[in-house]
């Protein structure tokens, strides 16, 4: 069984190298579907392989970074990804990441930080997941009461009063297909940024929902915008990392050989998913984390890991379902039509 | 005179003994620890590369793993993109439904 692990001349210890494939691969199979860079679900996984934390974090950020740029190639063929949108908002995550990092430096020298972050990050998973269901359940009365529009019915429209804002300069964003101020995008980022470095996390989580429901970009381009954004975030996250010395390149190398395949599975599953039913599947997947935080906060480490990755490979199962039965499905009418042309 | 002569002196004694106290109370932020990459059993080639620039260039091993990540990803993102053109589906457009 030595031929199943792995040597990481950097950390300093032997890893199984299948379970990073499998890592690789489940994140890149959600992250690709969700529109994340998944870190709250790779990191428990790479400590519990034996990579000591800070090892795990940085060699994390390098590999959501590789993945997302595999993500976002499919995703702008598929015309997924408004860059546009996300070199607008990058200018907020940046300032807005570096204001939530500044807000931890001041609670850690008050002595307040541990447990106030936990909590703040169960509240905000809570508020994604209440408005996510809150959503769906506005939208199936709405579906029910035939008030559909030109993407079929919707649930939450708070981007709708947000767009009547009109403070200039006004943009009109081509494949989000929205026209709005480009201080909307900004603030929006700014205040994703802001949690995202109070919280420590990539702000993906944070960021499609809000793309979502503050800024009115239909789901599918959310998703892809939003790994634009994971991508240059990752990059900078692995110059970083890399210059402190925790990132294990060879471990990102193999994770990404996994996440290569994974990333094109969840990307393209998203073709075959209602805009809803990502909605629905991520706020699941945001209560699994919420209550895994909850466990961690309570000194239950170990259920924690065992909800969060066993949170991780149902939705990957789920999501691969859906990618293969779509697909299946596809190819079955282009063979029918086929037959159709020729006869 | 005197008093205040006797004061100022005081003064200064005690900032002369306090100052010291106060640098070593200070102390410094703490120091990131230092991980040093054991290259002894590694054998030439671009593991021992790796590992020499990850001890002697931190500024650029971090460049290095910024562009292998860079090119890993594209060139795994356009080789798994060729492999599923093969299965024929199509891979350019999908229709935005959202309920």
């Amino acid at each position: 069984m030595d031929w199943m692990y792995m040597w990481m001349p950097i950390a300093g210890v032997d890893i199984l190298w299948p379970g990073l494939v499998l890592i690789g691969f489940s994140v890149g199979v959600i992250g690709g579907f969700f529109g994340m860079g998944g870190a709250w679900m790779v990191t428990p996984g790479l400590n519990i392989l034996g990579f000591p934390m800070a090892f795990a974090i940085g060699t994390d950020i390098s590999h959501i970074a590789g993945k997302s740029m595999i993500s976002t190639i499919r995703h702008s063929k598929f015309g997924n990804v408004d860059y546009k949108l996300g070199c607008i908002m990058i200018i907020g995550t940046v300032i807005g990441i570096e204001c939530g990092a500044q807000i931890v430096m001041w609670l850690e020298s008050i002595g307040k930080i541990g447990s106030v972050v936990r909590w703040v990050y169960v509240c905000v998973l809570l508020l994604i997941a209440t408005m996510v269901f809150v959503d769906y359940w506005k939208a199936v009365r709405k579906k029910k009461a035939g008030i559909v529009g030109e993407h079929g019915a919707e649930g939450l429209t708070w981007y709708k009063t947000l767009h009547r804002i009109k403070i200039p300069p006004v943009m009109h964003f081509k494949v989000a297909g929205i026209t709005c101020s480009a201080w909307l995008p900004i603030m929006v980022s700014l205040l994703t940024g802001v949690l995202a470095g109070f919280l420590g996390i990539g702000g993906g989580l944070l960021r499609m929902p809000a793309l979502v429901y503050l800024i009115g970009c239909p789901t599918h381009v959310a998703v892809g915008t939003d790994l634009f954004e994971v991508m240059i975030s990752g990059l900078y996250g692995t110059f970083t990392y890399g210059a402190k010395g925790r990132i294990e390149i060879w471990a990102v190398f193999v994770m990404l050989c996994g996440a290569a395949i994974g990333a094109q599975i969840g990307t393209i599953a998203t073709k075959y998913a209602k805009g809803y039913g990502i909605r629905i599947a991520f706020g699941l997947a945001v209560i699994a984390c919420m209550v895994s935080i909850i466990l961690k906060q309570f000194k239950y480490d170990i259920p924690a890991t065992v909800l969060i990755l066993g949170a991780v490979g149902l939705i990957c199962l789920y999501i691969c379902l859906i990618m293969f039965r779509g697909a299946a499905q596809e190819l079955r009418e282009k063979k029918a039509a086929e037959e159709a042309a020729v006869a | 005179m005197k008093i205040v002569s006797s004061g100022l002196i005081l003064v200064v004694s005690l900032v002369a003994l306090l100052l010291p106290e106060i640098l070593w109370a200070a102390g410094g932020k703490a120091e990131m620890l230092v991980v040093v990459a054991d290259t002894r059993h590694v054998s030439s080639g671009m593991n021992l590369y790796l590992l020499d620039l990850y001890n002697t260039n931190p500024m650029g091993f971090g460049l290095l793993c910024v562009i292998v990540t860079a090119l890993l990803g594209s060139s795994l993102g356009f080789f798994t993109d060729l492999l599923m053109k093969q299965t024929g589906i199509d891979l350019k457009s999908r229709k935005l439904i959202e309920h």
